[in-house]
């Protein structure tokens, strides 16, 4: 009855064919994602061959070829950055998994009060980079911040200036980026754990498996696929960390924490060197997209 | 279905006459009802918003504000005119900025205005003019008025300093009497000695100064130990020969100078400080002195803990010359604004000598004659004798159109060395003056 006023009332949809109606559908989507995704993509990449300044419209725009590219490749601070964002994403990344698996672990077994510690322990990964980065920035202030206070209460050191140290900086953006997206980890490792089946261990009991067996030959074999998407997701995102580094650490002491994003907003939107940027952020692409389609072959491999 | 095309014909053209009307009505405002300035959030901007009450009432016209705060006020406003937004009709923009708002067409010339309206850049302080109006340097073609005057000073805890076992102490262990630094190796020496001593009870620290690495905290702080110390970015003034000028024996001895100072007299954890860190500390009471721009120093002298006779003000010391970095901003017509005629309106009234005078009672820094060289102007304010001082030896950053890559590149040397420990002053300066040289190439200015 319904569909049959739905015909009435839609005259101009009579006519046309399943085909034609998902074209109808999906067309809006498909301009959007070309002008929001596609268009600006090609027009960085043909900026990166040019000297463009978006600071200076009307200057005539001139052809470099590749010149913005080997200025990006051959710049040691360049080099720096990398390897900064480098080491900040594997630290991440190995801390986060272990500690993000043995929390699923924890919270998979069944105890009072667990749904509330999960809900406590998920908390950090629902607030802004930005807001995480600044009320760290006081939590880590050398004279008042809580952290330094404990650390100095239990091992004695005094204030402890994590944000201005050489030293201790790098550590000060990887604990909070740990803090805050650990718990992504473990929702994705509990999602895994929660779907091996009771009676793959019930087997492996009757085999008289002792616990590491089972951890080794059930658990750890169907939570690989879970664990590995866990950090292609974070490994991407922590490769593009802007905010909450910034509003942590700006970058400094010196050069010590600017990642290779944080250097591309600057030589972009401080510099104006519009060309230079979108050869570096094409480098970053290509790195990203590079590295990511090796991994996905990887996962299909290990899911097989 | 011919009453729906009815309807719908109806509707569209309703909507057409009510576009048309809020595009007439926001034209015929336009010049008459409401103005915008942009400017940075901080305590002058405040006397400002209060003083322009007046020109509402003279002329009927609202002032709005845009108030962005420090840390953002380049990035902000830059973006603002590079992309020609017609946010800002009047732009308070800093000095540095002079350069590129003339050269890429952001800010109106005013030289027909001023001599229409018998506005004379000679009632002005000359420095300011030079800082503030003037590109290219050293010539008469003006973008800006002299709008809001500062240099870098320093503050200091004059209870302190005024305290008996204190000044023995100092006396004890320096050989000198405890007084108010008037070189730089003096302001590094009294720093030292207040860093971790006992008063009150509490542990305090010798200074806050500048560590600040996203905008131009750190320049600011440098270039206020190399200035004094007779460094110029050039060997012949506009000539653009770097090398030996600002990689120079005397550069490398003053950044040497403000990293030991910065290293032995600070609070922990400042490494990041510009302005309002630096206010924070001095205010709590954990410095003997804080180095900061004037426009601050009316605050501090209203302020309930370091007010009134607790704290002294004075021009940054000077060291082989007199030299202070010069601060403060012009007040220039955005080119893309559609309310040009309103915003010169504003202008001419802020320039009349009774609103500068006004503007200097509210706590904003006029530079305008009949105001700085009244006979009384010195004791006006605990620190407008020390302001005069400063303001006339002021030095300033570049100014060039590339302004703001010149000054990142400055702000990543001198933070890897100051903050970061990385390499040796020498190699710091190098490093600069191939940065700069190659900024400099890019734009033009000089064959690399």
């Amino acid at each position: 009855m319904s569909n049959n006023n739905i015909t009435k009332d839609t005259p101009g949809l009579r006519g046309l064919s399943d085909k034609s109606l998902a074209w109808l559908f999906i067309t809006p989507t498909i301009i959007l994602l070309l002008a929001i995704n596609i268009f600006p993509l090609i027009w960085t990449i043909y900026l990166s061959f040019t000297d463009y300044r978006s600071n200076q419209p009307g200057r005539e725009i001139e052809w470099v070829g590749l010149e913005n590219y080997r200025d990006v490749l051959t710049s040691p601070d360049v080099w720096g950055y990398m390897q900064t964002t480098a080491s900040f994403v594997i630290s991440t990344m190995l801390i986060q998994v272990a500690i993000g698996f043995a929390l699923a672990m924890f919270i998979n077994k069944n105890f009072k009060g667990n749904s509330l510690l999960t809900t406590i322990i998920l908390i950090p990964m629902m607030l802004s980079p930005a807001v995480v980065g600044t009320f760290w920035t006081y939590l880590y202030q050398p004279q008042t911040g809580v952290f330094s206070y404990i650390i100095d209460f239990f091992a004695d050191v005094g204030p402890l200036d994590m944000i201005g140290s050489v030293d201790l900086a790098p550590w000060a953006i990887v604990i909070v980026d740990t803090w805050m997206w650990t718990p992504y980890i473990m929702l994705l490792c509990l999602a895994g754990l929660r779907s091996i089946p009771e009676y793959l261990y019930e087997a492996a009991e009757i085999d008289r498996a002792n616990a590491l067996q089972k951890f080794w030959y059930i658990t750890l074999p169907r939570i690989l696929p879970f664990l590995m998407l866990a950090v292609l997701f974070r490994g991407i995102e922590n490769f593009k960390m802007f905010d909450m580094v910034v509003s942590l650490t700006s970058g400094g002491p010196g050069s010590i924490t600017e990642l290779a994003s944080i250097n591309l907003k600057r030589e972009a939107f401080e510099n104006w060197k519009t060309g230079y940027s979108s050869a570096f952020a094409t480098i970053l692409f290509v790195t990203v997209f590079g590295l990511g389609s090796i991994y996905v072959k990887a996962l299909n491999k290990v899911k097989s | 279905m011919r009453k729906v095309i009815k309807n719908s014909v109806l509707m569209t053209s309703i909507l057409a006459i009510g576009l048309a009307g809020c595009s007439e009505s926001a034209d015929g405002g336009a010049d008459a009802s409401d103005i915008t300035v942009c400017w940075a959030a901080w305590d002058p901007a405040s006397a400002l918003t209060e003083l322009s009450k007046e020109f509402t009432a003279e002329s009927g016209v609202e002032v709005n504000f845009e108030l962005v705060p420090w840390t953002n006020f380049a990035d902000r406003m830059l973006n603002e005119l590079n992309s020609r937004g017609q946010l800002c009709d009047i732009m308070i923009g800093d000095s540095q900025w002079i350069g590129s708002g003339a050269t890429y067409g952001h800010y109106v010339q005013l030289n027909e205005f001023f001599d229409a309206e018998g506005i004379s850049m000679g009632d002005f302080l000359p420095t300011a003019v030079d800082a503030y109006s003037a590109w290219p340097k050293g010539t008469d073609n003006y973008y800006a008025l002299p709008a809001m005057g500062d240099a870098l000073g320093w503050v200091y805890r004059k209870d302190w300093f005024e305290r008996p076992e204190i000044k023995e102490a100092f006396k004890a262990e320096t050989g000198r009497e405890l007084t108010v630094p008037t070189t730089q190796t003096e302001l590094a020496e009294v720093a030292k000695f207040f860093q971790g001593r006992e008063i009150d009870g509490k542990t305090v620290y010798g200074a806050a100064m500048y560590s600040e690495r996203g905008s131009e905290g750190i320049t600011m702080g440098v270039t206020g130990a190399m200035y004094p110390w007779g460094v110029t970015f050039e060997k012949n003034k506009g000539k653009y020969d770097l090398d030996g000028a600002v990689n120079s024996p005397a550069a490398v001895e003053a950044l040497n100078f403000y990293k030991d100072m910065f290293k032995a007299t600070t609070p922990p954890g400042h490494t990041n400080a510009y302005m309002v860190e630096n206010l924070d500390a001095y205010k709590s009471g954990q410095v003997a002195m804080q180095q900061n721009w004037f426009a601050f120093f009316p605050g501090i002298v209203k302020d309930e803990a370091v007010g009134g006779d607790t704290s002294g003000f004075f021009a940054n010391p000077g060291q082989n010359i007199e030299a202070s970095v010069l601060g403060g901003q012009g007040m220039s017509v955005v080119a893309y604004s559609e309310k040009q005629d309103a915003a010169l309106q504003y202008m001419k009234w802020f320039a009349k000598p009774e609103v500068q005078a006004k503007w200097w009672e509210l706590g904003g820094y006029s530079v305008h004659n009949a105001v700085v060289q009244a006979d009384d102007f010195a004791e006006s304010t605990p620190f407008a004798g020390e302001f005069s001082k400063a303001m006339s030896s002021v030095q300033d950053f570049w100014q060039e159109p590339t302004y703001a890559e010149l000054m990142q590149a400055s702000q990543k040397r001198f933070h890897d060395f100051v903050v970061a420990d990385k390499g040796t002053a020498q190699e710091a300066l190098d490093q600069l003056k191939d940065d700069w040289t190659k900024i400099l190439a890019a734009d033009g200015k000089i064959e690399e």
